[in-house]
């Protein structure tokens, strides 16, 4: 399946991800191949087969309503680039 | 306020954060106004690996507020993924019901009204973001992310802001009967989305959501603008574009929120990390025998088991622990007309006195009993009872009957008598002077009053007497 501009435009703009025009070209054909390998399954005829969601036929897996000890906040703030008493400081986003 | 020719229909997604112990998909604390970024796991974090393992308190609480609006529960429900990119969700997407809700239908009883619902769904809430005016950054804190809610989604039924108000309200009431949250609207325990179109036919016209507001005036006032504003633009012949809104509440308005230039994709997916939950019968039979009665059902028992009028029904249906406080006393006296009274007079009063989130009762509901039982006996005055026994009763561990006898109020009926027709005289000076001087009819007019604020229960001679002796 090739991916056309149209739709990587609108794919890159959900991942909120911004490209250079050879970027994209670039990256316009690894995805028209890697969708046209993964395309493969289409062969396969799944007519009358149930989707299959979770790998393990379990049900009802739920867990007591208990606290746990947290992390630590250092350690939760550790692998953020950047902080601010105690936040996590992200480029400015207002949607 | 609905211009005629119109029709309005408005719906609303109810966001109810539920009082666990810990978020829905993982053991970190869910309470309320702790240290930023102290309440966080690998799983809220999203580090890869962790995987999410459902708060099997959180679903029931889920199945109580279904049952409590009389929902259809499914045999089976899912969890899936809502994608979309934004810092304060760490993995990605958040994972909602998007296939199979755990409740569809059911209604919430608004007056005389069964406001029809559209479904119950189970969420993850994201983190906070912070966005200071100026700076180039924002700041995020994710104690919140992961922390149980419960959407309620009406069907577009509702016509009016004040109608909408009354929903909402009356979601308050139901959560918090029921346990499943404080209802906290200041600290974002309950949030409100609005839908609302206008149109001059029977179809719907284009749906305008108004976004967050966390109080029920907010609600009205948002509806309130939103329909003039759609309105204005339908009358001069213009569009209603379909789009998000903000509501501003410094000056009751809306703004546009964003141009959806393409809406939205939140690309929804099964998640394949949590297995379906079957909601069987033993399990919803277990909820349902466990959990509390309804603000509705408890008012229904005040009105047909206690005889109460709709509007006393209703202020004391107002809290559960009014309504359980009520009940209590109501078994030990007689009156339950004049009990109510004073649960909406001197008791709500000392309630709102101390100014506390908890409700706080002056004396136990035994007390409550024994005080009116007096009352209605004549063992004390009314008066004497709100304005010496009351106060008396607040900490101490002597009946009643003792304090009656102990602080003289048996024996005070004509000083209270007496107190009355004082009160008269400044109350009413001019008709005072006017019997005075000789106007017989107006003694009537007192005698009246006298009983009135006796309650009836004055000696009418006895207040002649002390009438005639005032007036010389």
């Amino acid at each position: 399946m090739e991916i056309n501009r149209e739709l990587f435009d609108k794919i890159a703009g959900l991942a909120k991800l911004n490209f250079s025009e050879d970027q994209r070209e670039a990256m316009m054909e690894d995805m028209s191949k890697i969708i046209t390998w993964v395309q493969k399954l289409e062969e396969l005829d799944t007519r009358g087969v149930e989707p299959l969601v979770n790998m393990s036929h379990e049900l009802n897996v739920t867990r007591e309503d208990k606290p746990a000890e947290h992390l630590d906040r250092e350690i939760v703030l550790r692998n953020a680039p950047r902080t601010k008493d105690g936040f996590i400081m992200v480029p400015k986003v207002i949607d | 306020m609905i211009e005629p020719g119109y029709k309005v229909a408005i719906g609303l997604e109810v966001h109810v954060q539920l009082s666990t112990d810990t978020k829905l998909f993982c053991d970190d604390s869910n309470e309320f106004g702790l240290k930023e970024n102290t309440q966080v796991g690998l799983v809220s974090l999203a580090y890869p690996g962790t995987l999410p393992v459902l708060n099997e308190n959180a679903l029931e609480m889920a199945i109580r507020l279904a049952i409590a609006c009389n929902s259809e529960i499914p045999p089976i429900t899912l969890f899936d993924r809502k994608n979309y990119f934004y810092p304060d969700l760490p993995k990605g997407y958040q994972i909602t019901q998007d296939r199979a809700p755990v409740a569809v239908g059911g209604y919430i009883p608004v007056g005389d009204k069964k406001v029809q619902l559209t479904k119950m769904h189970l969420e993850e809430d994201a983190g906070k973001s912070i966005h200071t005016d100026g700076a180039n950054y924002s700041l995020i804190d994710y104690n919140r992310a992961g922390t149980p809610l419960v959407e309620i989604v009406t069907e577009p039924v509702i016509v009016s802001a004040a109608q909408a108000g009354k929903v909402f309200s009356t979601v308050r009431k139901l959560v918090r009967y029921l346990e499943v949250s404080d209802g906290n609207m200041e600290h974002g325990s309950l949030r409100c989305d609005v839908n609302i179109s206008l149109s001059k036919t029977e179809t719907l016209g284009s749906k305008v959501e108004i976004k967050n507001l966390n109080s029920i005036r907010f609600v009205q006032k948002a509806i309130e603008f939103e329909i003039k504003r759609q309105t204005d633009l339908l009358d001069s012949g213009k569009e209603v574009i379909s789009e998000t809104r903000l509501f501003d509440s410094v000056n009751n308005s809306t703004s546009s929120m964003r141009e959806k230039e393409t809406l939205n994709d939140y690309r929804y997916f099964p998640d394949p990390d949590l297995p379906g939950i079957e909601l069987r019968k033993e399990f919803i039979d277990r909820v349902r025998n466990s959990m509390s009665l309804t603000p509705w059902e408890a008012q229904h028992i005040l009105k047909t088991k206690y005889l109460l009028p709709d509007y006393d029904a209703a202020v004391i249906s107002e809290e559960k622990e009014l309504f359980k406080y009520y009940c209590t006393a109501a078994e030990s006296c007689a009156n339950y007309k004049l009990l109510a009274n004073w649960i909406m007079g001197p008791v709500k009063n000392y309630i709102n006195d101390t100014g506390d989130s908890d409700v706080k009762f002056p004396f136990n509901p035994e007390k409550m009993a024994e005080l009116i039982e007096a009352i209605d006996r004549g063992k004390v005055t009314k008066n004497a009872a709100q304005k010496v026994l009351f106060p008396e009763m607040i900490g101490t561990l002597r009946s009643v009957g003792e304090l009656i006898t102990d602080l003289g109020l048996a024996e005070n009926k004509e000083d209270e008598l007496t107190l009355i027709i004082d009160e008269l005289s400044n109350e009413f000076p001019k008709e005072w002077s006017l019997m005075k001087s000789g106007q017989k009819k107006l003694i009537g007019m007192f005698m009246g009053q006298v009983m009135k604020r006796t309650g009836g229960k004055a000696d009418p001679a006895k207040a002649k007497e002390l009438l005639m002796n005032k007036i010389g």
